[in-house]
């Protein structure tokens, strides 16, 4: 059962990630004034000016639990949130945290699947983005292990 | 007297679904082994080596070669231009090669006699490169033909037999600066190399399994690799000179394995670490 | 490129593989220098002609990217159109049916 602290780590965490991106300017700000070498979760919160991307049981993220090689990671990305812009996939501990952006047109679902390199075990991901800004997110660890020599 | 009887079988029952519980938990566990089982079933669908048949299907029916024709008429075993089981049936005893051949080596004969290509020049090519990733490709493609079908390489022909006792010799022999067998990593049970869980080849379901896996796509590298390639990197990994492409031993550890595997389903183009 | 469109119901999904390298731009060659970063960066999809989905990818799609998505409303013997460009200006396209 997650803490709202947890809640919060994660959404400094996460809007961190997307600020990296340059997509959002709103974000850019928090990220500049280093919100991930704050030390306490309020003062995260603080550099973050207080609005978060928040938590989502109906955001989905999903991905194996072990990636036998980090260079080929299947991951998805899905919602059932309405008027949703866009989704994004995120790896946290990659050089550049952000993977793909996929658009969402009336078209097609919220739901979107591809492969990622992963450099080395990291939380996942999965951001939708709503017509109105808001952000949600939902999040996995996925362990990357090399695997030996065979095979 | 009644509520306490009612009381006490309650707490029975809620210790009892405790205990399930508990021991659902323990079950639910996943072992590396499952999870890694896993991983790899969620890139069975688009694998990259479809891209790879697609070119396979293509190299086959184009023409090609100083003698500008296709390879529709080779035989891989089961008559002209057969090709839906023949992978399962390969290695096997060739009268026009007088020789035990498998898939690849029997793709370069027909590249060679068909459409005109050098052989020995192929035989020299690096993997991955020029023809040799043309024979890759086929290999992919004529693999696939077979999948779903079961491992039933012959044993009729001397030459066949002989191969087989051969390799098993081979599999077996200690060599090299470490003193490697194949047996070493792939002759028991329940063997693993970190998480890559080792078959063990002298039977199946590992002799079919770990034999039928390739040609498969290798995702570290993004790769093709045939059996002809991953054969000769086990000898790169016991630290043994590289066997040449085709070589009498890779094709006799072919014959071994593959007569193990009898009645394993094959599976590749597989996916693989 | 490989394209499998299969309707079910009222929609269909789509699984495509991609042939590129996707070179991250993190790798370095033999003699140290790093391989510069050629990846696909737009994607687009359409069905029958008028586009459906777009999407941006960084170098951190795998090799050899495998795609898949849903399209509303897509019934067998639709066209299903896929194009990728890469941050070398090359692009490729591809068409399948709605099986």
């Amino acid at each position: 059962m997650q803490t709202r602290r947890e809640t919060l780590k994660h959404s400094a965490a996460v809007a961190g990630l997307l600020a990296s991106t340059g997509l959002f300017p709103q974000y850019a700000q928090a990220f500049d004034k280093a919100a991930f070498e704050t030390k306490s979760v309020a003062e995260a919160v603080k550099a973050m000016g207080g609005s978060a991307p928040v938590e989502s049981k109906d955001v989905t993220i999903t991905g194996p639990d072990i990636a036998e090689n980090g260079a080929v990671v299947p991951l998805g990305v899905s919602t059932s949130l309405g008027n949703v812009k866009r989704m994004l996939l995120l790896v946290e501990k990659n050089p550049s945290a952000l993977i793909a952006m996929f658009n969402v047109s009336p078209e097609v679902e919220a739901n979107f699947a591809t492969r990622s390199k992963m450099g080395q075990s990291s939380d996942v991901y999965a951001v939708a983005i709503t017509n109105d800004g808001k952000a949600f997110f939902a999040k996995k660890e996925v362990k990357v292990t090399l695997g030996g020599c065979g095979g | 007297m009644h509520v306490n009887a009612v009381e006490t079988r309650m707490k029975k029952l809620f210790f009892a679904l405790g205990l399930i519980g508990l021991c659902a938990a323990a079950f639910a566990q996943k072992s590396s082994t499952d999870s890694i089982a896993e991983y790899r079933a969620m890139l069975q669908d688009g694998n990259p080596a479809e891209l790879f048949e697609a070119k396979g299907e293509d190299l086959w029916k184009q023409k090609r070669g100083p003698k500008n024709a296709s390879l529709e008429k080779c035989d891989l075993g089961k008559g002209a231009g057969v090709v839906k089981g023949a992978w399962v049936e390969l290695p096997r005893y060739f009268s026009d090669t007088g020789k035990v051949q498998d898939l690849e080596s029997r793709l370069v004969t027909c590249m060679q006699e068909l459409q005109g290509f050098n052989g020995d020049e192929i035989a020299k090519t690096p993997f991955g490169k020029g023809e040799q990733s043309n024979v890759t490709a086929l290999a992919t493609w004529i693999s696939a033909e077979s999948k779903g079908m079961k491992f039933n390489l012959p044993q009729g022909h001397v030459e066949e037999r002989k191969m087989y006792e051969v390799g098993k010799r081979l599999f077996f022999m200690r060599g090299g600066s470490h003193d490697f067998a194949c047996a070493t990593c792939h002759g028991q049970d329940d063997k693993r190399i970190r998480l890559q869980d080792l078959p063990n080849l002298t039977k199946n379901p590992g002799a079919g399994n770990g034999f039928g896996a390739w040609p498969a796509y290798r995702v570290s590298n993004g790769q093709m690799w045939g059996a002809q390639l991953r054969l000769n990197d086990c000898y790169r990994q016991q630290r043994f000179p590289y066997p040449l492409f085709g070589s009498e031993a890779t094709i006799a550890l072919g014959v071994y394995m593959g007569v193990n595997g009898k009645g394993g389903e094959a599976t590749a183009p597989a996916i693989k670490r | 490129m490989r394209i499998r469109a299969q309707a079910a119901g009222d929609k269909a999904t789509i699984r495509v593989l991609m042939s590129h390298e996707m070179e991250s731009g993190q790798r370095k060659d033999g003699t140290g220098k790093l391989i510069p970063a050629w990846h696909i960066q737009d994607v687009t999809a359409t069905l029958n002609g008028k586009v459906v989905m777009t999407a941006e990818w960084g170098p951190a799609v795998s090799k050899n990217p495998f795609l898949q998505f849903t399209i509303k409303g897509a019934k067998a013997g639709d066209k299903v159109g896929i194009t990728w460009k890469d941050n070398k200006g090359d692009t490729r396209s591809d068409e399948a049916t709605v099986s």
